[in-house]
């Protein structure tokens, strides 16, 4: 009992993360109708980018910021040499190219930095404090933490704010916001930016948990993309509750089944929600109309 | 809309005249010579490898070339299925001491079965989950190669593989593996003129339509799909054969995205483009070897090889070729069809053609359709009209399956219609066209009729593609645009877009045509040759149900007219008389 106590927050802790990275899929999906494969190497390219600041010498939180304001420049890069130029296609190219994307950012990561996995100290000196039978780590109660202020501060900006709002309108009719004065082309750039910075948001997050290395990022873009279809694709609610419950579930098969195939649940899972209830949790089946 | 001379009856000549493998003799010319060239050319043992290389990389991108190219669907894990087939060469033939023969065609199976059944959990939800589903299934690969050590020997890989004792030179096998991708590149090359190759096209381009047009999407999504892994598979074996040696790096995803940028380059919808690819990109690295020094470095122009392909030469180097070719030939006329165009409906059923009784459509709360009966009499034109939001195009919808009705019973020509999916609506006797356009852009024409033609159960089509492409001439003869049946879609007027998509109806000799807005958009000499043309095809006994806002022409076309609004049946009747009903005019006017 003890162990799973330990093991659900571990899981959750994780499953954060997911949820994050997902956060970004689905805001990227709504206001795109592509999926950005390399989502992933956001986190991955964010968590290099703090290990490269914290070795220049810069304080933690000045290098925490400039990884955020790299991940908004890289977003914007991203935007107008990936997805922009592509815009009036149809998918298929869009996907391709967000992986060849994906290939690019990894690669040159791995040409410059070298194959070896960095370590990132976490935040706290403190490394977690003992409360009952369960040892809560300080990083991953950040995680945490952090995932709540978050989705305080989507839900908010989203429902409350009229930048929001225009971000909504974009993402239901491109026509019709465009018809109403809302710069299209810049709600998708804003987007662009708001999913870098949370997918790298995440990669800090986590790095001090795992090493800082190349895979990481498709790694955690793979569970991610599982938690998004689990929760329900293009649902917010979905891809954090999915990512939850991504997370949770690897943690106990890695410790009750099998280690090495720990990285395998996320793909079960997600065969299974795909052959049973591909919609999802909250999702709903859409017509395409005739 | 087109010359009287097209619709006069010109003796011609069927297009193909010779049979086919007379046609093609070149071609087997040319790979005889290949095979024997790589069987007495005494290669060294670098040059050799590049070989050996190329021919099984090029087989597993041709397996690109259908799912990616034909099918429009995405397989991020062609390393992984080419690891399954080089695997089962690998183990058989080493650890279980089995024929190399039966391991190729084992790991074939294996490649398949798990093509079909990766596809078939997948592939209703479309392309972005298979891409990462794919993604996934080639992690899973590759973690079992690594830690099944006891199957696999893990990241040691497998060495001392065998060969055939046919071919244990190294000549020889090089010759065998070329004489394979000749054979593959022949049928591969031939796939898109055969059934299933228009069915994967039309489903790449428009799935909806496909559906209607017969073709059952899921199934032959599965099919080129499990094609696609098949041979990768056929290409592993190959390669664990040639090389002797296997580890599961040799099949990551990074090889996968390797051989997606071989089909992107050389251009994704033809073996030839595969071939270019492959070749391209097995020499180039070659040539820059030095980039090898760097990890990543080299993947990394990959990656932007990619970005760049897509933005830039979205149909790859034999893209560009082709469409030039297309170009010249879409300038040759073609002879219209000898033979006027026969439509025999079928008449199983009594003087009823449809009977909708009690049909209902409610999308949550909204009830678009509801308890609507309707009754069509065979050999004349019924139509539906309403006012805006009155339910008409939904309807239309649950009547070809694209919506499953909420309730009711639908029934065409004696046989219950109410639970089939679109295609199976379509092979008992629906014909249907859609308001706003949906053709098969990337296609000629003809190509698209022949689709309609193909119809599984249209008894007007005689046995091979000439009765084929015979019938769809006529029905593109009759519409008034046989001279112009080798042009792309692409250059047709919106007039004669919706001609085509009538065409490719009547080309399957339907029991029952829906014209769904035939005549929105067009201009009004347009639709008095759109009325003739109903004329026509109601002479011929066909029976037609129209839904039209153009009051004139639904008066002047129809002998009979259902009135839906708010989702209701508020007239049924003669023509005059339902358009005088009090109910009628105030539906359109409003009432006082």
């Amino acid at each position: 009992m003890d162990l799973a106590l330990q093991l659900l927050f571990t899981g959750i802790g994780i499953g954060a993360v997911y949820a994050l990275v997902a956060l970004g899929f689905v805001l990227i999906f709504r206001a795109t109708n592509v999926v950005n494969f390399a989502q992933g190497e956001f986190s991955m390219v964010a968590a290099y980018l703090m290990v490269v600041a914290v070795e220049a010498g810069l304080p933690y939180w000045a290098a925490f910021i400039v990884a955020l304001l790299g991940m908004a420049l890289l977003g914007v890069v991203f935007n107008l040499g990936v997805y922009y130029p592509l815009r009036h296609r149809t998918y298929l190219p869009v996907i391709i190219a967000t992986i060849g994307a994906s290939i690019l950012l990894a690669n040159s990561v791995l040409a410059i930095y070298g194959p070896q996995p960095q370590v990132l100290e976490g935040w706290f000196e403190t490394p977690g404090i003992q409360v009952g039978p369960v040892y809560l780590d300080s990083q991953y109660l950040l995680i945490i933490g952090v995932t709540i202020c978050l989705v305080v501060f989507n839900f908010w900006f989203f429902e409350k704010t009229l930048l929001g709002k225009k971000l909504q309108a974009t993402s239901q009719d491109k026509e019709m916001a465009s018809l109403l004065g809302i710069s299209v082309s810049t709600m998708i750039m804003i987007t662009f930016i708001y999913s870098a910075v949370l997918g790298g948001l995440a990669g800090i997050l986590v790095a001090p948990v795992l090493f800082v290395s190349i895979q990481m990022g498709s790694t955690i873009a793979l569970k991610a993309f599982a938690a998004t279809i689990i929760g329900g694709f293009g649902d917010v609610a979905g891809a954090i509750i999915g990512g939850l419950a991504l997370g949770v579930i690897e943690t106990f098969g890695a410790a009750y089944i099998s280690v090495p195939y720990k990285d395998g649940f996320a793909f079960l899972v997600l065969i299974a929600f795909l052959i049973f209830r591909p919609q999802g949790i909250f999702g709903e089946r859409v017509a395409e109309k005739a | 809309m087109s010359a009287p001379s097209d619709n006069m009856p010109i003796p011609a000549q069927a297009i193909h005249s010779k049979p086919l493998l007379v046609r093609h003799l070149p071609y087997f010319i040319g790979a005889a010579i290949l095979v024997v060239v790589a069987a007495n050319m005494n290669f060294d043992g670098y040059v050799h490898n590049i070989l050996l290389q190329a021919t099984t990389f090029a087989i597993a991108v041709f397996g690109l070339s259908v799912v990616l190219g034909l099918c429009g669907q995405i397989n991020l894990a062609q390393a992984a299925f080419f690891g399954l087939g080089a695997y089962a060469v690998g183990i058989g033939t080493t650890d279980l001491q089995v024929s190399f023969w039966l391991c190729l065609v084992g790991g074939c199976v294996i490649s398949l079965l798990a093509g079909a059944v990766l596809g078939a959990s997948t592939l209703r939800l479309g392309g972005h989950y298979l891409a990462m589903v794919t993604i996934s299934f080639q992690q899973i690969v590759t973690l079992v190669m690594i830690n099944a050590i006891w199957l696999t020997h893990g990241p040691d890989g497998v060495s001392n593989i065998k060969r055939p004792d046919l071919f244990q030179s190294s000549q020889s096998y090089l010759a065998f593996c070329v004489a394979m991708l000749a054979i593959v590149g022949y049928l591969v090359w031939h796939l898109p003129d055969t059934k299933l190759g228009r069915a994967m096209r039309a489903v790449r381009d428009n799935e909806l339509a496909a559906g209607v047009n017969g073709i059952d999407v899921f199934r032959t999504k599965i099919n080129a799909f499990a094609i696609c892994a098949l041979l990768g598979g056929l290409a592993g074996g190959l390669f664990a054969g040639g090389f002797a040696y296997v580890s599961p790096d040799q099949f990551s995803f990074a090889e996968s995205i390797v051989f997606l940028t071989m089909s992107l380059l050389g251009g994704v919808a033809s073996p030839i483009g595969s071939a270019i690819g492959t070749g391209l990109l097995i020499l180039i690295p070659e040539w820059l070897r030095f980039l090898k020094s760097v990890p990543g470095l080299y993947l990394a122009i990959y990656g932007l090889f990619v970005i760049l392909i897509i933005r830039f030469m979205p149909d790859g180097i034999w893209g560009f070729v082709s469409d030039a070719f297309a170009r010249w030939r879409a300038k040759i006329k073609t002879p219209p069809a000898a033979n006027a165009l026969q439509l025999k409906p079928a008449t199983i059923g009594g003087d009823i053609v449809l009977e909708v009784t009690g049909l209902s459509k409610h999308f949550g709360g909204l009830k678009a359709v509801d308890g609507v009966d309707i009754a069509v009499k065979r050999g004349g034109v019924h139509a539906l009209i309403g006012p805006n939001g009155s339910g008409k195009t939904t309807t239309l919808n649950v009547l070809s399956g694209l919506y499953v009705a909420t309730a009711g019973k639908i029934v065409l020509d004696g046989t219950d219609i109410t639970h089939m999916p679109p295609h199976q609506r379509t092979a008992s006797g629906l014909g249907r066209t859609f308001q706003n356009i949906r053709l098969f852009r990337s296609m000629t024409a003809l190509e698209n009729v022949e689709i309609g033609a193909e119809r599984p159960g249209n008894t007007m089509v005689g046995k091979g593609d000439d009765a084929l492409t015979e019938r769809a001439m006529e029905a593109l003869t009759f519409v008034g645009l046989g001279s112009r049946a080798n042009e792309l879609i692409s250059s047709f007027s919106y007039g004669h877009q919706r001609l085509i998509e009538i065409a490719r109806a009547l080309a399957s000799n339907p029991t029952l045509l829906l014209l769904d807005e035939p005549a929105a958009g067009l201009n009004s000499t347009e639709k008095l040759e759109l009325h003739e043309l109903l004329k026509r095809i109601a002479a011929q006994g066909l029976t037609i149900l129209i839904i039209d806002h153009d009051m004139t022409l639904v008066s002047e076309a129809a002998q009979h007219i259902t009135v839906l609004n708010f989702g209701r049946r508020i007239a049924d009747g003669e023509s005059m008389a339902v358009l005088r009903h009090p109910d009628v005019v105030s539906a359109y006017l409003g009432s006082e």
